[in-house]
Formats: structure tokens, C-alpha cells, sequence
């Protein structure tokens, strides 16, 4: 087994709801991550999947520090970061580093693609101006552009020539773990498997762990050597991706599975329909959060919330019905 | 060691190459700025102001404090192209010496304006909290004046001279900046290549310096050449009172006080000066508007 490089426990992140002109008071939480728990093993990729506004983005903005949680632990490389004071922190950014969504808003549109590469080097030190300069043409060979696009502005690139440059930046300071924040979504299906591809080959050729946080069931696929469904909050079936994909477990993650288009018009395939909205986050579902859409919901369901057990070898699920 | 091959990915489609590499963004606005003709008529009057305020001593027929006693009050003419005030000095050429006076007042009572108005800003909207509050509770505070009045009473404190005033009217100035300021800072805190910075391990500083303020530019820019129209004004207003520049220096408020017991008998010592203060008033006002349209990219094709 391999080293266990990033260990999530009891992550919690609350929002408050704040209301009133004269007497500003908490009248609410919206619970964006609610208790969840994961490990990373060096060079792994774990998938995140879920809909929108299930917390994905917020748990890795939480695992960056970019948003303070507001419970658990986040242990990188057996040292807690949670409590880490914030000088101590702005080290340590330089073993994790993230990847945004949007590529058109994660780059300083007054900076030029040179200067933006080489501004994490500056922050931490790394090497002489001559030698930034030099990485920061190797990083834009590697990431596929080319070394004279360096004294470029952002407004001159494509969205895939953008996300590449995001990439480079990231790689800059060689981090053990890249969050990728949804990297591909922005993107047309043609470049996002450019990108994909890119992220896969980065990966071997400098060992990187990712956290792939992604929407899409086949961009996930492709990357992912496990996947974790998270529901509202909640992850509630964490599993090697060729078990999730061959068998999904939770009735969650079978109506997710079964939206997967196949390219094959003459192959039937039963389609889950759920029915109703995700229940807001501010006022979640007593018991299991998916009871209210679940179709094999019972009694048991209402009341008490399942825990994250593992049911077959390395594939653990939440939910009260594998039980017995 | 780890960069010697590049990672197969299908080629780049090449950059077209045109030259419009550097400060692009910056070259759209100048661009479009030039296509403007009443921003351009506001930056002409503004070269003319400067060029005058220059090369004064070369410009001006006349020796612009001691005048000739027994040419009093002496209407246009070709000796004084624009007359003679009560004291037989040329009206011309005390227009022309009071150009760098004007152009004095405005980037200096501006410049405090600016960067106390920016620091308190970025501070509130950087910071946000007891800071915001604090910070914003004073600018509200100072807005809660009538900005002449507030002038007034700062120069009353200070004592009258040109210095003086040139510092009351940079003070009643700073709120405009620092509330323009704050919303800008405010909405590039949120965008997402701050949120990068934070994550590349900037410091507050740099974050600041490097990304946020950059970013506020347009508005600043806008509001600065605005505001040095309202500055020459605010100070000519000071010094028509008497609190501000004091005689025999030539700046066209003081000139206006000076001549308007006369407004009958030498009516030309009293417009000249009124309307090289509205002439550049004007100008940077006709600037400022046209910067703004040329910043603001939803008026982009």
C-alpha cells in the first residue's frame, strides 16, 4: 500500500445565512460540506462527482484553506493544516495547488502569461530570475504552447490555451497534490479531452496526486482511479472506478449512472429518472439526505442518516438498505 | 531532468502574429479614446493648459504682478491683447502665469486626494469588517458636509495661502476615491484569479499591489481627471474668497476677486480669467467622460 498523502476527516463547511438591516443575525446554515471523509494515496486521482451545489468546489477550496472549514481535520502529509496559523499556511501552498474552472477568471488580465508562471516561484523563492525565466519556458512546452507566448496577455488565448496556462501555473512550484476544480467544464468536448489527456500525462511524468472535482461521469471515468459520489454534502458511495461504473451501489449513484448517454442507438438501456429537486442545503432532509428522492427509501431512511461503510473490498457506501 | 520531452497533445492552432502584443489592453482604450472628438477637443484644451503653463515666461507679453499705474483698466487692445486690470497689470499675462498655478492646484490637491482616498479604499474593501466600517463611516461622515464649506473650514484652521488650500481641497476630495475605490476592490475580490493568488502563496501586499489595484485602474483613471477639473475650481472658489492664493499671485479665482468691483468699468478683467476657468474646467471634464466611455468594455463593438 502506498503512502497516504492527504487524509480528509469530518470535514464540515457551514455557511451562515445573515439577515436584517438593524440587528444583522444568523438566521440559517447553508451545510455545503457535511461530514465527509476521504484518503489520497500518492499518485492516485480521486474523482469527485456530483450535482451542482453538492459542496465538491467548496471541499477542495477548503482542502487549499481558500475557504476556512468550519470542523475536521485535513491531513497533509501527517501534519493538520486546519491548524495551521496563516504564514505557515502560504508555505505549505506550495505542495498543493489548484486548478480553476473558468479559465477566462482564474488569470489576472494585467499580467502577462510569463509573469504569471513565475509569480509562484518568485512567492516562494524558487531559483534565480534567470532560472524562472527558463522554467517558465519548459512549463509552457510541457503544457503544450510555446516558449514566445510568454510575454502574452491572457486576452490573447483561447479557453484550452487559458486552462494550459492555469496548468502551468500550477505545476510551477512541482506540488504533491493539484485540486482540480472542474478544469474541463468550461471547455469544448474536443479541447476538454486535450486537456484531460494533458492532465493524465502530467500526472505519470511528475507524480502528482489529483483531486478531480468534476460534474461529468466520463470526464471522471477517463482520470479517475477512484471515484467519490457526493450528495448534498454528503459523499455517499467512495469506490474503485471500474466498481462504481460496473456496479454503483448507492440508488444515488445508479440514477447518476444510468444519465451516461451510450453511442449506440440500438443499445436499450433503462434510464433512473429521479424525481424532484435536490433539497435545499439550508434545510436538508432529516435521517439519509436522498430519503426524499431515493426510490427504495423505507422507514429506517427518515430517521437515522447511514454511515459510510465499506460493503465489498475498498467500495464503501451510505445507505441503510445494503445493509442486511 | 523532468521537462526533456514535451507531453504529446495535439498542435496549438499558432497565434496570428500581429504586433498589438504589449499593453493590449491599454491600445484598445487609446484607440477608441482617439476615435472620440470631444474627448480629444477636452485633451487638446488640456495640452494648451500645459504647454502654457511650461513656457509661461516666454508666453507672457507683460510682467504678470507689477503693472504700469497710468494703464489702468485699459480695454482690449493691441499693446494688451486682453486688457489691463485696476492695477494696470496685463490680464493676459496673468492668465497665462496662473495656468501653472491651476495645473499646481489640480495634480497636487488630486494627488493627496488619490492616494489617501485609494489606501483608505483598498483597505475597507480589502479588509472589509470593523475595518470597512470604520474607514466608511468616516468617508460618510466627511460627505455629510457641503465639500466648499468643509474646504472653508479646514483653511480657516490651517490659515489662508495657496498651500493650504491646495491641502483642503485634496482632503475634501478623499471620499470620492475611497468609495470608488472600495467598490472596485469589492468586485475584483471576488473573481477568481484572487482566489489564484491566494493559492500561488501571495501575500496580502502583493495580492494587493499586483492583482487587486491593477484591476481598479479604469475607474481611478476616470475619477482622477474628473476631479482635477472639480479641484482648480474648489481652489479658485478657496482663493475668490480670499483663503486661498493671496495677491499679487496671479491665479484666476484670486484674479476674479480682485476685479469684481470693477465688473462695469473693466468687465474684460473679470470674463478672461472666469473663462480660462471654464475653459479648463471643461477639458478635463471632456476628458474624464470620454476616458470613461473608452474604459468601459460594454460600450466595446
Amino acid at each position: 500500500m502506498s503512502q497516504v498523502i492527504l487524509e480528509v476527516k469530518n470535514l464540515k463547511k457551514h455557511f451562515p445565512i445573515k439577515k436584517g438591516i438593524i440587528s444583522y443575525k444568523q438566521v440559517g446554515t447553508v451545510k455545503a460540506v457535511d461530514d465527509i471523509s476521504f484518503t489520497l494515496e500518492k499518485g492516485e486521482t480521486l474523482g469527485l462527482v456530483g450535482e451542482s451545489g453538492c459542496g465538491k468546489s467548496t471541499t477542495g477550496r477548503c482542502i487549499l484553506r481558500l475557504l476556512e472549514p468550519t470542523a475536521g481535520q485535513i491531513i497533509f502529509n501527517g501534519q493538520d493544516i486546519t491548524k495551521l496559523d496563516k504564514s505557515k499556511m502560504r508555505l505549505l501552498r506550495k505542495d498543493i495547488q489548484i486548478i480553476f474552472q473558468d479559465p477566462y477568471a482564474s488569470l489576472n488580465p494585467r499580467l502577462t502569461v510569463g509573469d504569471m508562471i513565475a509569480e509562484p516561484m518568485r512567492n516562494f523563492k524558487i531559483g534565480t530570475k534567470k532560472t524562472q525565466e527558463k522554467r517558465v519556458r519548459e512549463l509552457l512546452e510541457i503544457v503544450g504552447l510555446s516558449a514566445y507566448h510568454a510575454s502574452r496577455y491572457p486576452h490573447e488565448f483561447s479557453g484550452g490555451q487559458r486552462q494550459r496556462i492555469g496548468i502551468a501555473r500550477a505545476l510551477s512550484v512541482d506540488p504533491q497534490l493539484i485540486v482540480c476544480d472542474e478544469p474541463v467544464s468550461a471547455l469544448d468536448v474536443s479541447i476538454q479531452a486535450q486537456v484531460i489527456n494533458l492532465l493524465k500525462d502530467l500526472q505519470k511524468e511528475f507524480n502528482l496526486t489529483l483531486l478531480f472535482i468534476a460534474h461529468d461521469l466520463s470526464v471522471v471515468k477517463h482520470i479517475s482511479d477512484r471515484v467519490a459520489v457526493m450528495y448534498l454534502g454528503k459523499i455517499v458511495e467512495l469506490a474503485n472506478y471500474k466498481n462504481l461504473y460496473r456496479e454503483p451501489m448507492h440508488p444515488y449513484s445508479q440514477a447518476l449512472l444510468s444519465a451516461i448517454p451510450i453511442p449506440n442507438p440500438k443499445l436499450k438501456k433503462s434510464r433512473i429518472i429521479l424525481e424532484g429537486d435536490v433539497p435545499s442545503p439550508t434545510n436538508p432532509p432529516s435521517g439519509c439526505n436522498f430519503h426524499t428522492r431515493c426510490p427504495k427509501a423505507t422507514d429506517i431512511c427518515k430517521v437515522e442518516s447511514p454511515v459510510l461503510k465499506e460493503k465489498k473490498v475498498s467500495h464503501l457506501v451510505a445507505c441503510h438498505n445494503l445493509d442486511n | 531532468m523532468k521537462t526533456t520531452k514535451s507531453v504529446n497533445i495535439n498542435p496549438q492552432p499558432v497565434l496570428n502574429n500581429t504586433q498589438e502584443k504589449v499593453g493590449g489592453l491599454w491600445q484598445d482604450v487609446i484607440k477608441r479614446l482617439k476615435k472620440n472628438k470631444i474627448a480629444m477637443f477636452g485633451a487638446f484644451i488640456i495640452g494648451i493648459l500645459l504647454f502654457t503653463a511650461v513656457f509661461a515666461p516666454f508666453l507672457s507679453p507683460h510682467d504678470p504682478e507689477n503693472g504700469i499705474l497710468t494703464d489702468r483698466q485699459q480695454p482690449p487692445s493691441s499693446k494688451y491683447l486682453l486688457g489691463t486690470d485696476s492695477q494696470g497689470r496685463d490680464v493676459l499675462s496673468r492668465i497665462i502665469h496662473g495656468a501653472g498655478i491651476s495645473v499646481q492646484i489640480g495634480v497636487i490637491s488630486v494627488g493627496i486626494a488619490l492616494i489617501v482616498g485609494s489606501l483608505m479604499g483598498v483597505l475597507a474593501g480589502y479588509y472589509g469588517k470593523w475595518m470597512d466600517v470604520l474607514i466608511m463611516r468616516l468617508v460618510d461622515i466627511m460627505l455629510a458636509f457641503p465639500t466648499i464649506l468643509l474646504a472653508l473650514a479646514i483653511v480657516t484652521i490651517l490659515g489662508p495661502s495657496l498651500k493650504n488650500a491646495m491641502i483642503a481641497v485634496g482632503i475634501v476630495n478623499i471620499p470620492r476615491f475611497a468609495r470608488i475605490v472600495r467598490s472596485s476592490v469589492l468586485s475584483v475580490k471576488e473573481t477568481e484569479y484572487i482566489e489564484a493568488s491566494k493559492a500561488i502563496g501571495c501575500t496580502d501586499i502583493q495580492i494587493i499591489l499586483r492583482h487587486v489595484l491593477p484591476n481598479c485602474l479604469a475607474p481611478i483613471i476616470v475619477q482622477t481627471t474628473l476631479t482635477i477639473g472639480t479641484a482648480i475650481l474648489e481652489a479658485a472658489g478657496l482663493s475668490f474668497l480670499g483663503l486661498g492664493a493671496q495677491p499679487p499671485m496671479p491665479e484666476w479665482g484670486a484674479m476674479l476677486a480682485d476685479s469684481r468691483g470693477y465688473l462695469r468699468q473693466a468687465p474684460w478683467s473679470v470674463m478672461f480669467p472666469g473663462l480660462a476657468i471654464m475653459l479648463t474646467v471643461l477639458g478635463f471634464n471632456l476628458l474624464g467622460d470620454g476616458l470613461r466611455d473608452a474604459l468601459d468594455p460594454r460600450l466595446k463593438e
